[in-house]
């Protein structure tokens, strides 16, 4: 088990470091710096190329590609990222800071994505009614095929604008927290409710559930006691890409409902080519996906005993 | 804040429809509402009700550079922070463009434009109780130069200088190795704005957080990057600018600056009171908020206006002919009544006609496609097949790179310049892709403006003699002279003469292909009073005021 898991950490920190490679070879090939950008001040501005050339030096950014790599590589390994470019914040803590934002409205919207798509999916498969069972069913693909950004637009219109019960903007308190996680737990809920009931459906016409209703078993006892438990594991399987999901969301949720977050500190930092704090946001984007695949396979065994993660891996 | 700015912060695409479709939502609910509300006017209640003092004024930025520190930030929303922060050496009349007195109570020039002096004003102080003397003046002007490309603006000011002397601890000289008629004006400017000489050696962090002690009417009270900067009233302030009507301290309690990217947000919380003012509603929602309990005052920017500059190291734009014809063949009347709001002007000439010393040079911007049509004939660039003309073999055919909102008003220039046989290709792309093809060169046209109540601006943008060469990448010509002669001439007649005789070149020789002036509205609730454009239609918060 121990070497399991040694060797999956190793496995993580590779990723880890083409995460970081790669991302650093694309945003040196994107054209357009931050001192540039800086210094144009978004106008037809003038200022002296000499001026741009020496602050460009500052910070490195003239040097050799694999000059300015070699030695971010060796300071990343140190967990030193560098410095915003824009304001000379160390990009970590630059992270950091909006870090918990982001926490709390993933947390949210993915509890709230796992009541609602287990909802709909316990609807769908409980219903008797063929009709409301199709309709039911066919929700998941329309909340996975409306954009995002519209969900968090019309939440606003109404919820917000109209009936003034939530606040548009900001991140204080709970109430401003409502809509976000809303926009980002729709999209996701339809993921959980699609992989549900499929799953629902396959183990309901396994035969040990004949099986339990024979013995007399009622539906509400079939499915909370027996089905769902099996039907949760291929869910659980895609929890990497769920969570992959939330940070995407959380880009547009941040930027729609004007809160801070790791997600509007993304677009921001593309946009002014702020390469420190975007390799930091990668970096950690990757871990996160590490870290989440780890644990999944490290609680399947808990989930379904007859799975052995350690034993499977190793044969 | 300008239009211009707002939707940055997303890719273009995705954001368009979404956005519109709040618009509509939006608009069939002031619709609605609009049938109860009799109010009409929508301009900002005259300023003979009597300023309350008190509250906090909630106003919507689109983006937020994470930066507010007044002398390195250049962009239009870090400005409106900043502006409110510092006091200047000079304030410029709006009206008039008049330089006037701020902190400097008295300011004199030698003949040549080379040498300034200003006699400060006595008690005024920053905000860590230090006073405002000559020594802070020089200290301050060092540490712009110092910060080098990182003061945008200020760099740009101050390039020339040779020489700051204290000369007593109220007089201050600063000396220029070249004439600079413009300085004056530039010491009315945010980014020429005092701050403590403690300020001067905080890290640059912790002054693009705010952690300086200004000179303004306001101080930062925090700031949390993406989200919020609120400012809150200094006590004591008794030093304003002989532009404003306060005399004392601002009336506002705190101003809070709230980050909104999305623009559908942004009207949605104007109308909605979650926000009091903004001056970034997308053109399409302008109109809701004339009147029904808002208002909207609109000021073009000062300066250069967006144009079209056309790299003139290429052969095809080295032609002079060619040029005129893309300047005639542009209905410039067509792009502000179709796609801007009715407050909108097309170009002028270069400069808006907010800018000091502005001359109407409409005549030589007639929309002439048949004369146009007739130089590029007579240039030997004939029809082909696919309807765009050409000369042996080359087809006259542009490439533009730009990311200035709305898209629309390029694209309607492609489709006016298709009329008469030039192909205009377009890239709407990030400000980032646009800064590369500029450092690389790689472009024929670029596209945008410059802001400054001053005409040298015409020299910063066109003259081949700056450090960056000019926007049009051509050799030396005699109206780069004129442009600096311009520079040089302090007599208002003189430079008057000076500065009409440079843009008429600029345009007949469509070195400037100039399309509209780009402008700032104020959208606001009808509390919200005195809040006003200084002359560089710049914010200015200090007058500014709440009904209860």
């Amino acid at each position: 088990m121990i070497r399991y898991v040694g060797r999956r950490l190793l496995q993580g920190a590779f990723v880890l470091w083409a995460a970081y490679t790669v991302s650093f070879l694309i945003l040196y090939l994107l054209p357009g710096d931050a001192v540039s950008i800086m210094a144009s001040g978004d106008e037809q501005n003038s200022v002296d190329p000499a001026l741009v050339a020496k602050l460009r030096s500052e910070y490195g950014l003239d040097r050799p590609l694999h000059e300015q790599y070699v030695i971010a590589l060796f300071k990343a390994l140190q967990l030193d990222f560098g410095v915003s470019i824009k304001n000379g914040v160390a990009a970590t803590q630059a992270v950091a800071e909006v870090l918990p934002e982001t926490i709390k409205l993933a947390a949210a919207g993915f509890a709230l994505a796992v009541l609602l798509g287990s909802a709909l999916a316990i609807a769908a498969s409980f219903s008797r009614n063929r009709w409301v069972r199709q309709l039911v069913a066919s929700l998941p693909p329309l909340g996975i095929a409306v954009p995002t950004f519209w969900i968090g637009l019309l939440l606003l219109q109404f919820f917000s604008f109209r009936l003034r019960l939530f606040p548009a903007l900001g991140n204080d308190g709970a109430q401003s927290l409502v809509l976000p996680a809303l926009t980002l737990a729709i999209p996701t809920s339809a993921v959980i409710a699609q992989l549900l009931i499929r799953s629902l459906h396959q183990t309901l016409g396994e035969p040990y559930i004949e099986q339990i209703r024979a013995k007399g078993a009622s539906d509400a006892l079939i499915h909370f006691g027996h089905a769902l438990r099996n039907a949760a594991i291929p869910t659980l399987t895609m929890l990497g890409i769920l969570v992959g999901n939330l940070l995407a969301g959380a880009v547009v949720s941040e930027t729609v409902f004007s809160r801070t977050g790791i997600g509007r500190l993304t677009v921001t930092a593309v946009n002014s080519r702020d390469i420190p704090v975007v390799q930091t946001l990668v970096v950690l984007a990757a871990a996160i996906f590490v870290i989440t695949s780890l644990i999944v396979d490290l609680i399947y065994p808990l989930v379904d005993p007859r799975i052995n993660t350690a034993a499977r891996a190793t044969a | 804040m300008t239009r211009s700015n707002q939707p940055r912060t997303l890719p273009a695409g995705p954001i368009r429809r979404p956005a519109a479709v709040v618009g509509l939502l939006g608009t069939a609910a002031l619709l609605l509402s609009a049938c109860g509300g009799g109010a009409d006017a929508g301009t900002q209640q005259s300023a003979d009700a009597t300023p309350v003092s008190g509250g906090n004024l909630n106003f919507a930025l689109s983006v937020d550079r994470g930066c507010i520190d007044p002398q390195q930030v250049g962009n239009n929303d870090a400005i409106a922070i900043a502006r409110q922060t510092v006091a200047s050496l000079t304030s410029q009349d709006p009206k008039s463009g008049e330089i006037v007195p701020w902190l400097a109570k008295k300011f004199e020039s030698n003949a040549d434009a080379t040498s300034f002096t200003f006699t400060l004003r006595t008690g005024a102080t920053f905000a860590d109780g230090t006073a405002i003397d000559a020594a802070s003046v020089k200290t301050n002007f060092e540490a712009i130069k110092a910060l080098g490309a990182k003061a945008s603006l200020g760099s740009t000011y101050l390039s020339d200088v040779s020489a700051i002397t204290v000369k007593d601890p109220q007089t201050v000289v600063v000396d220029f190795s070249k004439p600079n008629a413009q300085f004056l004006q530039a010491t009315s400017t945010f980014t020429l704005g005092l701050l403590s000489p403690s300020s001067a050696s905080l890290s640059e962090a912790d002054r693009c957080a705010g952690k300086f002690s200004g000179s303004g009417p306001f101080s930062v009270k925090s700031y949390t990057v993406d989200k919020e900067a609120v400012l809150e009233r200094r006590t004591g302030y008794s030093w304003p600018a002989a532009t404003n009507t306060n005399t004392g301290e601002a009336y506002l309690d705190t101003v809070t600056f709230k980050i909104i990217p999305e623009a559908g947000n942004r009207t949605g919380s104007l109308q909605s009171g979650q926000i009091d003012a903004t001056a970034a509603i997308s053109a399409a929602d302008i109109t809701l908020f004339n009147g029904n309990g808002f208002w909207n005052e609109t000021r073009a920017n000062p300066g250069v206006v967006y144009n079209l500059y056309p790299n003139e190291s290429t052969p095809k734009l080295k032609e002079t002919a060619v040029r005129q014809a893309i300047s005639k063949a542009i209905n410039r009347e067509e792009i502000t009544t179709t796609l801007l709001t009715e407050k909108d002007q097309p170009a002028k000439g270069v400069l808006s006609h907010t800018t000091p010393y502005f001359k109407d040079f409409s005549g030589l911007l007639a929309h002439d496609p048949d004369g146009a049509k007739k130089l590029l004939e007579d240039a030997g660039w004939k029809e082909g097949a696919d309807g765009v003309r050409e000369k042996n073999g080359e087809k006259l055919a542009f490439k533009v790179t730009y990311w200035q909102s709305p898209k629309e008003v390029l694209e309607l220039v492609q489709q006016q310049l298709k009329a008469v046989g030039v192909d205009l290709q377009l890239k709407f792309t990030t400000i980032a892709d646009v800064t590369a093809a500029q450092a690389t060169k790689d472009y024929d046209f670029s596209y945008g403006n410059l802001t400054r109540s001053d005409p040298d601006v015409l020299r910063t943008v066109f003259a081949s003699t700056t450090a960056r060469g000019g926007s049009n990448l051509r050799e030396k010509l005699p109206v780069d002279d004129t442009l600096g002669e311009q520079a040089a001439a302090l007599d208002k007649d003189a430079r008057q003469e000076l500065v009409d005789q440079g843009q008429e070149t600029l345009i007949k020789d469509a070195h400037s292909i100039p399309i509209y002036e780009l402008s700032t509205t104020i959208s606001a609730n009808e509390k919200v009073h005195g809040l006003a454009f200084e002359a560089s239609s710049r914010l200015d918060f200090y007058d500014a005021w709440l009904s209860q």
